[in-house]
């Protein structure tokens, strides 16, 4: 089942949640609504499910129009950021809510429900549960009998308010994983809403970045990281090292520098110096002791972490400002040659990286050095 | 050696349970008792005798008649507040929270005074009334309005901060999975609710049929028709019939004990089912 927004916005009060958006969810598409807490992800969410009723504008499913309908005749699956499991009911009633609750013409008989109920508890591996309370059950196995309870009544579309928020790192890892194959095997249409972006870069096929209940950039994972369509997805994507500076022709320095104080990076041939800022994420820069042809950045060692397959090196700009710690993250290999220590001074080199020019937050100008580094590398 | 809690040392632990007893004991139970031992003082027949006056009777008929109808007044009428203040956002949701608590804000006396004015003879709208023949004050209806007027916030006060704290995700599970208002509200709201609802009863019912100084404003005191209990036991006492007055005073010390075991007993099964 498609998803078509279409000019929706909503008002609470003062606050305008959502300003006119329009977004399609094509059929079968898993997609992520990211965006940091107040972006309107949540209220896009709910006012699909028609938990929310828009201020304006329509919402269309395979076509029809569905912005009268109301939530319970729109047979959409919804998990509730706080599961929202019946307290009072035991697993298995919980997940045959659906099933009870359907007019009697279209009931099916207390075995046939009996037996769904336990296909579906199968389906989530959590049979064994089927008598408990949901004060008795994990965060983890909560989350799963509130899939298994919405995916009861046989919904042709997914909905899911912050399904992993509140799991911790291994499970929510896990979960995140089931859901992609569940979605994978039952080939209905998933919406879910997240402020992890790690999550929505790794579950998603497509993400849809929000921000002050605008949509900032609807695409896929891949293409969000490599290209970033503004400041806002940028920043919230993270990992990013900012470098502000002017374009200055004073004597003695070459004007194709950006420049702030003594610090200052080169810009590539062919393109033409601009004033801005600078975003270099963390693993599209190298450090060294020496500065180099195209760039003089030099920072002081706060803090080396080795994290895993990479090593974090946390760096403080030296005789330049920015608003952030830089971070840089370098290989095994690089750290045991350097050994790096607190205190140290280096240099970064940045190899790719996205300038803004002043008061503009999208349309960024890409930039790479990597030819220039392997020419002066090979000279 | 580990640092010790206040009330850790022996001696203050029995000391401080020492006094919460015998201040129940002087406040509650030797009251409690006193009741019972003075309207038995002339023995048993007379206990009885007086029991079965018929102007006590009536009084009893009376009090259960005010009870029973305000109570389920008081229970649609809460469960309804509770659920508007709490699932909907509307102007003057605020001022309609602290409305409901005017009648704990205000005296009995003065609610009861606010009526009489109001619908007595005299009244802006009792003229009205009597002009179609429709008596409210010094008649039972009367009773039953002030009554509910001073019992009509503990449902509610006993739901809105649960119903608050609970939210409404539960609610709108049920619906986004094809509930209709009616199931949502049986299966999910009311046994999420019932044991605050339930208690919320148990008190309004027991200020209900203890309700003296309201009752008394518009009942008018007539013997046989508009006494309830709390008015006969001051009745009889004026009379001076002390063991008549304390005959009916263990009535009602009686229902209040009745309606602290059913409370009991109901949180205590409640417990067992969610175990």
């Amino acid at each position: 089942m498609s998803i078509q927004i279409k000019q929706i916005s909503k008002q609470f009060g003062d606050f305008q949640a959502l300003k006119p958006l329009n977004l399609t969810i094509n059929e079968g598409e898993l997609v992520g609504l990211l965006g940091p807490s107040g972006s309107g992800k949540t209220t896009l969410l709910r006012i699909i499910a028609g938990l929310e009723t828009a201020d304006q504008g329509q919402i269309l499913f395979s076509g029809k129009d569905v912005t009268q309908l109301h939530v319970r005749d729109r047979k959409v699956g919804f998990v509730f950021q706080h599961y929202a499991l019946f307290r009072h009911m035991t697993v298995a009633e919980n997940v045959a809510f659906g099933l009870d609750v359907l007019p009697k013409q279209q009931r099916p008989s207390k075995a046939s429900i009996k037996q769904q109920v336990a296909e579906l508890l199968d389906k989530v591996q959590l049979s064994h549960l089927a008598s408990r309370y949901p004060a008795q059950l994990s965060g983890g196995q909560k989350q799963r009998i509130a899939l298994a309870r919405a995916l009861a009544m046989q919904p042709r579309m997914l909905l899911l308010d912050e399904p992993f928020g509140a799991l911790d790192a291994k499970v929510r890892k896990e979960l995140r994983r089931w859901l992609r194959n569940l979605h994978d095997e039952l080939g209905f249409t998933s919406v879910f809403v997240t402020h992890d972006q790690e999550e929505a870069l790794e579950v998603s096929d497509r993400v849809v970045v929000m921000s002050q209940g605008q949509i900032e950039q609807e695409a896929t994972p891949q293409d969000l990281y490599q290209q970033p369509a503004s400041r806002f997805v940028y920043d919230f994507l993270g990992g990013v090292n900012v470098f502000e500076g002017e374009v200055c022709s004073t004597a003695g320095h070459s004007n194709n520098r950006l420049q702030q104080g003594k610090a200052w990076v080169a810009f590539p041939d062919g393109h033409k110096p601009q004033a801005g800022q600078l975003y270099l994420r963390s693993h599209e820069l190298s450090l060294s002791n020496q500065p180099s042809a195209t760039a003089h950045l030099p920072l002081t060692i706060k803090a080396v972490s080795l994290i895993g397959a990479e090593v974090r090196v946390e760096l403080e700009p030296l005789d330049w400002q920015s608003p952030d710690l830089w971070e840089v993250v370098i290989s095994h290999s690089h750290y045991n040659n350097w050994q790096p220590q607190r205190g140290d001074t280096c240099f970064a080199q940045p190899q790719a990286g996205q300038l803004f020019t002043k008061n503009k937050e999208n349309q960024p100008l890409a930039l790479n050095w990597t030819k220039e580094h392997l020419l002066i590398k090979t000279a | 050696m580990h640092q010790q809690r206040i009330g850790d040392q022996p001696w203050l632990r029995r000391l401080l349970i020492g006094l919460a007893f015998l201040l129940v004991g002087i406040l509650l139970v030797v009251p409690l008792v006193a009741i019972f031992a003075q309207a038995l003082s002339a023995g048993l027949n007379i206990f009885w005798v007086n029991l079965s006056d018929k102007y006590t009777l009536h009084a009893i008929g009376l009090t259960l008649l005010v009870a029973a109808l305000t109570v389920p007044l008081n229970l649609v009428f809460g469960v309804f507040l509770a659920w508007l203040v709490t699932r909907f956002e509307f102007p003057g949701r605020r001022i309609l929270m602290t409305l409901i608590d005017i009648p704990f804000a205000v005296s009995p006396v003065v609610a009861g005074l606010m009526y009489l004015l109001l619908y007595g003879s005299n009244g802006w709208l009792g003229s009205w009334l009597m002009d179609h023949d429709l008596q409210l004050m010094f008649a039972w209806p009367g009773i039953v309005m002030v009554t509910v007027f001073i019992t009509c916030p503990f449902v509610a006060r006993e739901l809105i901060p649960l119903m608050q704290q609970q939210g409404s995700s539960e609610e709108e599970a049920a619906l986004s999975l094809g509930a209709s208002g009616w199931q949502m509200f049986r299966r999910v709201t009311l046994p999420n609710i019932k044991c605050a609802l339930l208690y919320g009863v148990v008190l309004a019912n027991a200020r209900a049929v203890g309700e003296f100084g309201a009752v008394s404003v518009v009942s008018g005191n007539i013997r046989g028709e508009t006494n309830t209990l709390p008015l006969h036991v001051e009745l009889l006492y004026q009379d001076y019939n002390l063991v008549g007055a304390f005959t009916s005073a263990t009535l009602l010390a009686v229902l209040a004990l009745l309606t602290l075991v059913v409370k009991t007993f109901l949180e205590w099964r409640q417990q067992q089912s969610a175990r």
